[in-house]
């Protein structure tokens, strides 16, 4: 993962205008939680991807246009469900908190 | 083969750490995740580097394999467990990668390191001293592995089993969302194939579901059991863990991975292509 930065992750060397990212950072008690796991659902409640965060807590995804949910799990929280739209050409910017 | 002999638990696996008949192995996607902190004991196997031709597309030779296995210290008679990232992708590709040079008993740590991470079981940075070995590997087992030729003769035949998300499937995204889009090959799956998401396998915590569930999902998916099938996803890592499921879970007779998969397929020139979300005609 690249180095976080303030506003969200870095975007440098992504092609933006050809991506419809969905990134964020997860938060537990306004702290980063470095070892959770994203998932991405389809608009149908499908898997599309998973990732771990990073030590600062950010995750990142590549997705298409559209409606997803961002299902983060972590140690000793309940799953927690957000929803999001991407769109290629912007950054959905999400924070979570478990 | 059945649940019993080739999956473990992550509490086994605890209970197992001091055991020296067992070498504990990850591999994941994210080359560095093992770096970060890894189960007591643990080598790391790099896919891109270890398990990859580094001119060639294709596997390290059996020469190879058996120089790398020696190395690290892992014999023919040792239990090897595999585990990894991504709900066991490359940890599934790799134990199939094992069968495929002939080791008897290899295992999967079931739900991998996710499962172990959301446990808030012990990880760990010190790297494990192991004495090498002479490891000796058989040829290439071809019959769980499928090649293009393989795969078009089997286009309303056997069962085809694409195991990519439905958004690949249909042709709406080229790789997995994680990933960034831009690729050289066609959108799309293989006529006739079905669509049989690998997570539909696995649970939210990385774990296999029950066999009774497996049987309903791929057979309600339209594969049918008495045919030999081939699966297939990307780049062959998923479609390891599909068929584990398929092979080593469920003991089908003659299951395949095709790991030249999309990026070789939607690569090929003269090859039909479906578009969209239903099957295709053959």
């Amino acid at each position: 993962m690249c180095g976080a930065t303030e506003g969200g992750l870095s975007l440098d060397g992504i092609d933006v205008k050809k991506e419809a990212v969905v990134q964020g950072q997860v938060l537990r008690d306004g702290e980063p939680v470095g070892n959770a796991y994203v998932r991405l659902l389809d608009r149908t409640g499908e898997f599309t991807a998973e990732v771990p965060t990073s030590a600062s807590g950010h995750f990142r995804f590549f997705a298409g246009d559209g409606d997803w949910t961002l299902r983060t799990l972590a140690p000793k929280a309940d799953p927690v469900d957000r929803q999001v739209h991407a769109q290629v050409g912007s950054v959905a910017e999400v924070s979570i908190t478990i | 083969m059945s649940r019993d002999t080739t999956l473990v638990t992550a509490q086994w696996v605890e209970d197992h750490l001091d055991d020296p008949s067992i070498v504990l192995v990850e591999v994941d996607e994210d080359t560095t995740a093992y770096d970060k902190g890894h189960i007591k004991g643990a080598i790391k196997l790099d896919w891109t580097t270890d398990l990859q031709d580094q001119v060639r597309r294709d596997f390290v030779s059996k020469e190879q394999f058996e120089a790398l296995l020696s190395d690290r210290g892992v014999g023919n008679d040792h239990t090897v467990v595999l585990y990894g990232g991504n709900n066991n992708w490359f940890a599934a590709y790799a134990y199939w990668y094992f069968k495929l040079y002939g080791h008897s008993d290899v295992k999967l740590l079931d739900g991998g390191r996710k499962k172990w991470e959301l446990d808030s079981r012990e990880l760990v940075s010190e790297l494990p001293a192991r004495e090498k070995t002479s490891y000796t590997a058989t040829e290439q087992d071809h019959s769980i592995r499928a090649f293009r030729d393989d795969v078009v003769a089997a286009i309303g035949v056997q069962n085809l089993v694409d195991v990519r998300s439905p958004d690949e499937y249909a042709g709406r995204l080229l790789a997995p969302a994680h990933l960034p889009q831009e690729q050289a090959q066609r959108a799309g799956h293989v006529p006739t194939a079905a669509s049989v998401p690998w997570s539909k396998a696995a649970n939210d915590d990385g774990t296999f579901k029950s066999d009774d569930e497996l049987r309903t999902i791929y057979g309600d998916a339209g594969v049918d059991f008495e045919k030999d099938t081939i699966a297939y996803c990307r780049i062959g890592e998923r479609s390891s863990h599909t068929w584990f499921v398929l092979k080593e879970l469920l003991g089908q007779e003659n299951v395949k991975n095709y790991d030249g998969s999309w990026t070789e397929y939607g690569s090929l020139v003269g090859v039909p292509v479906a578009l969209g979300d239903e099957p295709g005609q053959a």
